[in-house]
């Protein structure tokens, strides 16, 4: 039994309950304390962490994440609180008394570094050799809190083999400290339940179902865990080296595709502040390190979008018009990490699944038959890279029916981290780059393409072209500068409903041989929802079997990451809730800035209909192309 | 379930079936409270935390379901005193389990039962039904309308933390036996995040004792800051090992005539997370004040080598710390390695005396009880017998 035991709330991750205040002074839920002398004022239930940050002191942390519900393991954090017999970790310790605190003590000092030198003592790695050197908490811990040698010694070899089975995730346990924000974000935040603590005392370590490799578990590549992994025990499956090979064959022909996610976030890996898009340094950047060409995954976008749609109308044409038994509501499939998660857990809804392909997808196979016609390259001489905010896209361009092109459609995909990595190992820094544009026969997609990156984005460009395709106004007369804000932010769960009125446009021409007209819509209301993270994901999906409210949608999206896109497992360390609200302004500020705003304004995705998928969306060619297929898996692997 | 002829002024003194439920549901919770208030009880497990206040903060908390905990995991090295009151005693524990119901408004206890003592389990739940056949469990208990209480047993899962209250708690929902951060305490957020009393078996006992003949009467047995009497298991290098209740108050000295032991070189009190005391602090008492102990003596004579008696501590506690945090999880194995560097006499003082700061560290930082203690027994050996340990190289004795 898989997750018999195992999807538990750990101890760590039960809500703080507040104790009841028993002093009456505390009124208006504040409740003053001292800290380090000094009186304040703060919030009733606030941790002592929580308390010395509003008030600009530093406590050193290294279990704690902000995402995260409170583990209290590490103890790094400890600090002395008046009257007590021992050191309270500030992280996990919810004020509800007039306490009084002292961050820098003589003991505190002491325990904080005995704390870090013990966990060095048991870490096995050199730091130049390291991935995560210069972005590794334990490194900034020893280097902040006075630890000078090991003072407990230090391990020379490795305690644990690594585990490389997965396309996306490497586990190197001999670096885990046992912060165990690996554990809880697999099964709290992202409730997957892969990763468990097991055995105890000094054997205790991070492992998965029987300590099978990850690979043969019922992981979804989210990479959430390696997002807020604070060493290198966990890292993403690093394909760079061999993109740099296939960079220095001359016989190779390197195109990369960029997704919105990366070029918004990668300025945090140049020690700029989250925030900024980079998208044309980006493109400079991406040619001077070799790649032949470089085009833009939101043309796809722009495609998934069209086909997406498409399949939608003909779903509820079948449901409505043609009374036929169809899976509604339809669920979008460009997660990879969410399709995954289904496939496990709910491989019985497998047939609501969109059998769109996800942009990248779409775009690989384009890049070895489209483009490598019109360009006269050869497809096996083509080298397809990806460049995603996301680890799950390894696993997904290694999915065995993934090469309908006639070849791997796409070889690699690479995290925004290591295309990082990459530009800085050729010695550019991205910020000072010129600005250039994206290559054609795809040059510039549109805003909509764009915000695919953000959760709700998704929806929110199928709206921009459902509503117009059907109603024949424009978004703007229902959203004002066509942004459909109800379904944006970072809510877990939005639900929308979407009235489509009684007067409709005529049927565009790309899919009037499918519908005739859109009077069988007449008094629909069209119902969307929108769910970021798995565990979202978990409650809609539950809803929906149990017959609830999202039973009655149309169409959901699901991302599995928090925040979507741009909180992908790819994506820079640290992401943080601040950070997500960062990038989603940098991708919803370009949407703004472009003149394309609209998936069915691209250009260069209505000539391909017009010269390549001449039967349509979800035509024949389309269909061998576009579209994919799913494997129901269930949760337990053989 | 036989008694064998024990002695003892408080816990083994005469006691009737049910007599102290038929007592207390005549009487109001805030009596109760009040009486184990004078009584000064505090708990028997290790920590001695007073149990009326235990036992009103959970009364006051406003819940719909609270619960009641016996805590009979009794895993600490040395102490066996528990098994001895629920194998011959079990209505001096389950009256009182239903006391700390009835005053705190639980209608179910729970009694975890260490794994090792699934033997016992067939005739305890055989005496609960006979319980509940004389209405001393069940619905209206002795008449008192409303007042509906029962007891379930569980197994422990064997591993020493789960004595520890939190980590027990989460045995009991089901999950990995660690420890929870405090607060919340479990008075406030306990049992599937209820209200919950957890205590010790013998707590349980001396509640029962402490209902029939007053707080006073208690007071009466022990120093002023130990009250009553205490359960010792006593095992190791004497004559007559077994479990003795005294008073509180008693020398170890006095102790160690009572069980005929001789040649004694020292007297580990308190069991692995206890301290160790020598020879020339015999005269030391028994107390809260003084040598607190959960039950656990045991005994080494001038034939042991104690660093061999460390060694096998901190081996103890490196195998049963849970591992979630770092001072115990790492700080048990360096304090290991150091005795046996000790061992191999490879050390420098420098080294040690960096462990012992180290032990200072796990007393202060660790998340729960188990690595808070774990160095005592390291720092108090290292100190007691330096001479032993390093004039002669740790090579004397077998
Ligand atoms: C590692 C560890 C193990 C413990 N084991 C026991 C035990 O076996 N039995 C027990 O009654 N208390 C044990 N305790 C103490 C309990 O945490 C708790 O304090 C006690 O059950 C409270 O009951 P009392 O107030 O009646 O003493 C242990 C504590 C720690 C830290
Ligand atoms: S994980 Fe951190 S501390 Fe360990 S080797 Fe890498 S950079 Fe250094
Ligand atoms: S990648 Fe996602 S599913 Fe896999 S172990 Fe990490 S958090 Fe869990
Ligand atoms: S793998 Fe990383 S996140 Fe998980 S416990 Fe180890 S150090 Fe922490
Ligand atoms: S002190 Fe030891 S037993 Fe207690 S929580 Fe920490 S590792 Fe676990
Ligand atoms: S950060 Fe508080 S215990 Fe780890």
């Amino acid at each position: 039994m898989e997750n018999k035991g195992k999807l538990r709330a750990p101890v760590s991750q039960k809500p703080l309950v507040i104790e009841k205040p028993v002093d009456p002074s505390y009124i208006g839920g504040t409740i003053s304390i001292e800290i380090n002398e000094k009186k304040v004022t703060v919030p009733l239930g606030t941790t002592i962490l929580d308390a010395c940050k509003m008030n600009g002191i530093t406590v050193p942390t290294l279990c704690h994440h902000e995402d995260l519900c409170v583990a209290g393991v590490c103890r790094v954090c400890v600090v002395e609180v008046e009257g007590m017999r021992t050191l309270q970790a500030s992280c996990a310790y919810p004020i509800t008394s007039p306490i009084k605190i002292k961050t820098s003590t003589p003991s505190v000092r002491k325990a904080r570094r005995h704390i870090i030198d013990l966990m060095l003592s048991e870490h096995y790695g050199e730091c130049y050799s390291c991935l995560r050197n210069g972005k590794c908490e334990l490194q900034y811990l020893a280097k902040e809190y006075g630890v000078d040698n090991f003072t407990f010694g230090h391990v020379e070899a490795p305690r644990y083999e690594l585990d490389e089975s997965s396309y996306s995730v490497i586990r190197d346990m001999s670096k885990c400290v046992l912060c165990k924000r690996c554990v809880r974000t697999c099964i709290d935040l992202q409730e997957v339940g892969v990763l468990e603590s097991v055995e105890r005392g000094h054997n205790t370590r991070i492992s998965t179902f029987l300590d099978k490799p990850l690979l043969d578990v019922i992981c979804i590549n989210c990479g959430q865990c390696i997002n807020r992994c604070p060493t290198a025990a966990l890292r993403a499956n690093d394909p760079s080296d061999e993109i740099w090979a296939a960079i220095d064959d001359p016989a190779k022909h390197v195109v990369i595709q960029t997704a919105p996610s990366p070029r918004a976030a990668i300025c945090e890996e140049f020690a700029m502040e989250a925030g900024h898009s980079l998208t044309k340094e980006l493109n400079t950047a991406l040619r001077r390190i070799g790649f032949d060409k470089v085009f833009d995954t939101n043309t796809t976008a722009d495609l998934t979008i069209f086909e997406e749609g498409t399949e939608l109308v003909l779903r509820l044409y079948k449901a409505i018009v043609q009374k036929e038994p169809v899976a509604l509501p339809q669920f979008t499939s460009c997660s990879p990490g969410w399709v995954k998660f289904l496939e496990h857990y709910y491989p019985e809804q497998i047939d609501n699944l969109s059998t769109a392909k996800s942009p990248q997808q779409m775009f690989g196979a384009l890049i070895k038959t489209f483009y490598a016609e019109k360009a006269g390259v050869k497809p096996e001489d083509i080298v397809s890279v990806a460049v995603m905010p996301c680890s799950a896209k390894k696993y997904e361009c290694n999915r065995p029916e993934m090469n309908d092109s006639g070849y791997k459609d796409v070889d690699y995909g690479l995290t925004t981290r290591e295309l990082a990595r990459m530009i800085k190992e050729a010695g550019i820094n991205l910020p000072e780059m010129p600005k250039s544009d994206f290559d054609s026969p795809f040059g510039e997609a549109s805003g909509a393409g764009l915000i695919f990156g953000a959760t709700g984005g998704v929806m929110e460009a199928a709206i921009r072209s459902i509503y117009e395709f059907i109603t024949g106004n424009k978004t703007e007369d229902a959203f004002a500068n066509a942004n459909v804000t109800p379904v944006r932010g970072f809510e877990g769960i939005k639900y929308v409903e979407l009235p489509l009125g009684e007067k409709f446009g005529p049927v565009p021409d790309v899919i009037k041989h499918l519908v005739p007209n859109w009077d069988w819509l007449k008094g629909v209301t069209l119902k969307v929802a929108v769910a970021h993270g798995t565990a979202n994901a978990k409650k809609i999906m539950d809803d929906i079997k149990a017959g609830g409210k999202f039973s009655e949608c149309h169409f959901i999206e699901f991302m599995a990451c928090p925040g979507g896109c741009l909180g992908g497992g790819g994506q820079p360390i640290p992401t943080t809730p601040e950070i997500r609200k960062k990038r989603a302004q940098a991708i919803y500020s370009e949407d703004e800035s472009l003149q394309v705003r609209k998936a069915h304004d691209n250009p260069n995705v209505v000539k391909l209909y017009e010269e390549f998928f001449t039967d349509g969306p979800c035509g024949h060619k389309s269909h061998k192309l576009l579209h994919t297929h799913y494997v129901k898996r269930g949760r337990y692997i053989a | 379930m036989e008694k064998k002829n024990r002695e003892g002024s408080v816990i083994f003194s005469p006691y009737i079936k049910g007599e102290s439920i038929i007592k207390a549901v005549s009487l109001k919770r805030e009596d109760i409270l009040f009486e184990l208030r004078e009584s000064k009880l505090k708990g028997r497990g290790g920590a001695g935390f007073p149990t009326a206040t235990k036992w009103t903060l959970v009364a006051a908390a406003s819940a719909e379901e609270k619960y009641v905990v016996c805590n009979a995991d009794e895993g600490e090295p040395g102490t066996f005193k528990d098994r001895v009151l629920l194998l011959e005693y079990p209505e001096l524990v389950f009256d009182g389990m239903v006391i700390a119901g009835y005053v705190i408004g639980a209608k179910l206890g729970i009694v975890y039962l260490r794994g090792e003592y699934e033997y016992m389990l067939k005739s305890l739940e055989d005496y609960l039904e006979t319980m509940r056949k004389e209405n001393l469990l069940g619905k209206n208990i002795c008449g008192k309308v409303d007042f509906n209480f029962d007891i379930k047993i569980r197994l422990g899962s064997g591993a020493y933390v789960c004595g520890e209250e939190t980590a027990l708690i989460e045995s009991l929902e089901g999950n990995r036996g660690e420890a929870r951060n405090r607060p919340p305490y479990p008075v406030n957020t306990g049992f599937m995040g209820k209200p919950t009393t957890v205590n010790n078996v013998e707590t349980f006992a001396s509640v029962a004792h402490i209902v029939i003949k007053g707080g006073s009467w208690y007071c009466k047995h022990g120093t002023d800051k130990s009250t009553g009497s205490k359960l010792f298991s006593v095992s190791g290098d004497c004559d007559k090992p077994g479990v003795y209740e005294l008073p509180w108050g008693t020398k170890i000295s006095e102790l160690l005539k009572l069980v005929e032991a001789k040649d004694t070189k020292a007297v580990q009190v308190g069991g692995a997370s206890g301290i160790c005391i020598p020879k020339s602090q015999f005269e030391r008492i028994f107390g809260y004040e003084d040598a607190a102990t959960g039950g656990s003596i045991m005994i080494f004579n001038e034939s042991r080598n104690m660093l061999h008696v460390l060694k096998n501590f901190m081996e103890f506690f490196v195998e049963e710390s849970c591992g979630q945090c770092t001072p115990c999880r790492i700080g048990n194995v360096k304090l290991l390695e150091g005795v046996e560097m000790l061992e191999r006499h490879e050390y420098t003082f420098g080294y040690i005396n960096k462990l012992k700061e180290l032990g200072k560290t796990m007393q202060l930082s660790s998340k729960c009880g188990l690595g808070q203690s774990s160095p005592n027994a390291f720092l108090s050996i290292l100190e007691n017998f330096k001479e032993e340990i390093f004039n002669n190289g740790g090579n004397n004795g077998k």
